[in-house]
């Protein structure tokens, strides 16, 4: 073997990096752990005097029925797009690039599934009864197509969270065997399910990660649907609208790419990943993000026009209150800080920067909160009879609750960071390797096709091919 | 149910809230502020307004019973859509599919009478259902099996609700009857939001309260009240 070369550098740097958050925990973390922990506290708070009260300690009431933890709901589940968008379809049509950001986010789809799925549960009038849901349930309720697709969901994506894990667990099981704790040793032992590396286990791996990530596209695309249905399957007019599934996944999509580019701007800030997640991530990423800009812009013109072509009572009514009335702050917010800036600081190659980015990112994840909010409480003001619009503020316990449940997300993102490596070590070796092979390939190929002379005469000038490459040992599928 | 609204005044020259949302409210402990029957006043094209009692609808194609989760909310074979509150796990799906705002959620213990003690929950009362349910009005089941019709109708000053069968074809407001389908016919009825598809089972007369003797252009009834509820919060205090 002999001197480590440039492929074999890089790997051992990035094991380093990649397994040092699970080695090194510093006083920072156990603040922030501290402080969720505290918010997540004050969130159970609100909630034990809501089960105390009953739901009377909300703002909702008959005419506005649903609020905050609604709202709550379709964001976190969009939220949970991230996973599947990046992973799953970056997979499939094989961006290498996608490596280094892929287990970042299959977590957020994990935990923004976790925390999504409490919130109906938290708005539920009866949560002693929530069993009647298995015992009595009708095939012919929305409510229980959501119960099914996101169960199915949250299934389907540990899953996929778990198969490319394997090979990183097996290298924590080998690399963190000096000063760990019994149990942290013994979890990667069992979690990494006796992974060699052999052929067979990668041909194994292959195809079952082949297969998932086939699977939950189709399954990211139902759930949000599903939970659109919701809304759409009733009689009331913003929302009985057959556009409202394609609109709730585009919004899921969006409000999941702004998600992952914050969680990779804070985790590569914290763990100083700025060789991996470089700024090509973050433009790339903002390219998506522009693309959805506009898609969402689509569907509101689509929705806004076709219905306020016609301009029924109800529409009239709900187009006052976005445009001019009680929800004009949050929708102009929508509008103009949650589609329009993004877009522009996307757009401009002055602002196309990670700052200019992260600040787009920041920008939608607020703009969807709105969005969400409008939607829900928006559809529900329209009065259906001959009365004064009603009006609707959550109180303390929605707000301490919605604190809870971003504190929550926190907080699982934080425990995850101490139990799993969150960048796929063995995939962006895998995809350094075959770059270190192809580059420089590709490079003198193009180089000899633009010499005038032809490559045989400039056969010198060709630039220096990898050192060691054949010798350097293959971690994870190989090169092919 | 058949309500002429020709005869309905919003009971403004009783000088009382509505009778029927009264007798309603004193005589099936409907929680505030429900109003299982509402009157709404409802602008006319000319100017003026129209009085509109709304009970339940009870929809042929009811909207709540098609997305209720849990199956707690059905057609009886009478016609008529009840709500189990022992079942219902307060997700308030029902309440977002109902085009007419008929369903009503207990968002705190619901308050009751003293003289309500000894009433046995069933969805045919309602009285007792928890809080995180949704109730409605469900047309006095236990009156119906007893031969009587239903409380709004017989406090109804002007006879201006009418209960009947389809079936059978009658109907009655206590005062006379009359023959469902040619009584609906002759009078031009119509349902409210005919076009969603629901199929009420409430059928109204057009009218602005003529026969009671009400100008259109007199505006404003008196607000609905719950005359128990002080015993009820005294009760509550003193720790039910």
């Amino acid at each position: 073997m002999g001197a480590i070369g440039p492929v074999e550098a890089f790997r051992r740097r990035l094991e380093e990096r990649a397994l040092a958050p699970l080695t090194r925990t510093g006083r920072g973390y156990y603040l922030l752990v501290g402080g969720l922990l505290l918010v997540v506290a004050w969130g159970l708070y609100a909630y034990t005097s809501q089960l105390r009260e009953g739901l009377v300690v909300t703002g909702m009431r008959d005419r506005i029925m649903w609020g905050l933890y609604i709202t709550l709901f379709v964001l976190f589940i969009g939220i949970s797009h991230a996973g599947t968008l990046i992973s799953a379809i970056l997979r499939v049509t094989n961006a290498g690039w996608r490596a280094p950001i892929t287990r970042m986010a299959e977590f957020i789809t994990v935990v923004a599934l976790m925390v999504g799925a409490l919130m109906p549960l938290v708005d539920l009038g009866r949560p002693d009864r929530i069993l009647n849901l298995l015992l009595y349930g009708r095939w012919q309720s929305p409510v229980v197509w959501d119960l099914l697709s996101i169960t199915t969901y949250l299934t389907g994506s540990v899953i996929y969270l778990y198969l490319p894990l394997i090979p990183d667990l097996a290298l924590c099981r080998d690399r963190l065997l000096q000063g760990a704790p019994r149990w942290r040793r013994r979890f990667f032992r069992v979690a990494s399910l006796g992974w060699r590396g052999t052929p067979r286990q990668r041909r194994l791996l292959g195809s079952a990660i082949g297969m998932m990530m086939v699977l939950i596209i189709p399954v990211a695309v139902s759930v949000h649907t599903v939970v659109s249905w919701i809304f759409a399957m009733t009689l009331r007019e913003p929302w009985d609208n057959p556009m409202f599934g394609a609109y709730f996944v585009a919004g899921a999509i969006f409000s999941g790419i702004a998600g992952i580019i914050l969680l990779m701007a804070l985790l590569r800030k914290i763990y100083r990943f700025e060789e991996y997640i470089t700024a090509r991530h973050f433009v790339n990423l903002g390219y998506m993000l522009g693309a959805f800009v506009l898609i969402m812009i689509y569907f509101n013109v689509s929705e806004y026009l076709t219905t306020g072509y016609k301009m029924n009572e109800e529409v009239a009514f709900h187009f006052r209150q976005l445009f001019a009335g009680e929800l004009a702050p949050l929708y102009w917010f929508y509008l103009l800080g949650g589609l329009l800036v993004p877009g522009l600081l996307i757009l401009l190659p002055a602002t196309r920067s990670v700052a200019g980015i992260v600040t787009a990112a920041v920008l939608v994840t607020l703009g969807m909160w709105a969005e969400r909010y409008f939607i829900v409480v928006g559809g529900l003001r329209v009065p259906l009879m001959p009365y004064e619009a009603a009006s609707y503020a959550p109180t303390w316990v929605e707000w301490s609750i919605m604190a809870g449940a971003f504190a929550g997300f926190g907080l699982i993102i934080a425990l995850f960071c101490k139990l799993f490596p969150l960048i796929a070590v063995w995939e962006v070796a895998e995809h350094h390797e075959e770059e270190a092979v192809r580059v420089p390939r590709r490079v003198a190929l193009a180089w000899a096709m633009t010499r005038p002379e032809g490559p045989e005469r400039a056969g010198a000038e060709w630039p220096e091919p990898v050192a060691n490459l054949e010798d350097t040992p293959v971690l994870g599928g190989g090169r092919r | 149910m058949v309500i002429d609204l020709r005869a309905c005044d919003g009971c403004q020259d009783e000088q009382a809230p509505p009778r029927c949302t009264a007798a309603c409210i004193q005589s099936r402990y409907v929680p505030e502020p429900m109003e299982w029957i509402e009157c709404y006043e409802k602008e006319l094209p000319g100017g003026g307004t129209q009085f509109i009692p709304t009970p339940c609808q009870q929809c042929q194609n009811a909207p709540c019973v098609n997305v209720c989760p849990v199956g707690a909310t059905w057609h009886t074979p009478e016609g008529t859509v009840l709500i189990d509150q022992e079942r219902c796990i307060g997700c308030r799906l029902c309440m977002a599919a109902c085009p007419y705002d008929r369903r009503f959620f207990n968002w705190g213990d619901p308050p009751r009478p003293p003289e309500t003690a000894f009433v046995r929950y069933s969805p045919e009362n309602q009285v007792g259902a928890p809080r995180g349910t949704v109730m409605k009005c469900d047309f006095c089941p236990e009156l119906a099996r007893a031969g009587w019709i239903p409380y709004c109708i017989q406090a109804c000053p002007h006879g201006a609700l009418y209960w009947g069968d389809l079936e059978e074809d009658l109907a009655t407001n206590g005062k006379e009857v009359v023959v469902l389908s040619r009584f609906l016919s002759e009078h031009h009825a119509y349902r409210l939001k005919e076009e969603l598809g629901t199929r009420p089972r409430v059928y109204y007369v057009p009218g602005h309260g003529q026969n009671a003797g009400r100008d259109p252009q007199r505006r404003g009834r008196h607000p609905t009240r719950w005359p128990w509820k002080g015993k009820a919060r005294r009760w509550a205090r003193s720790g039910r």
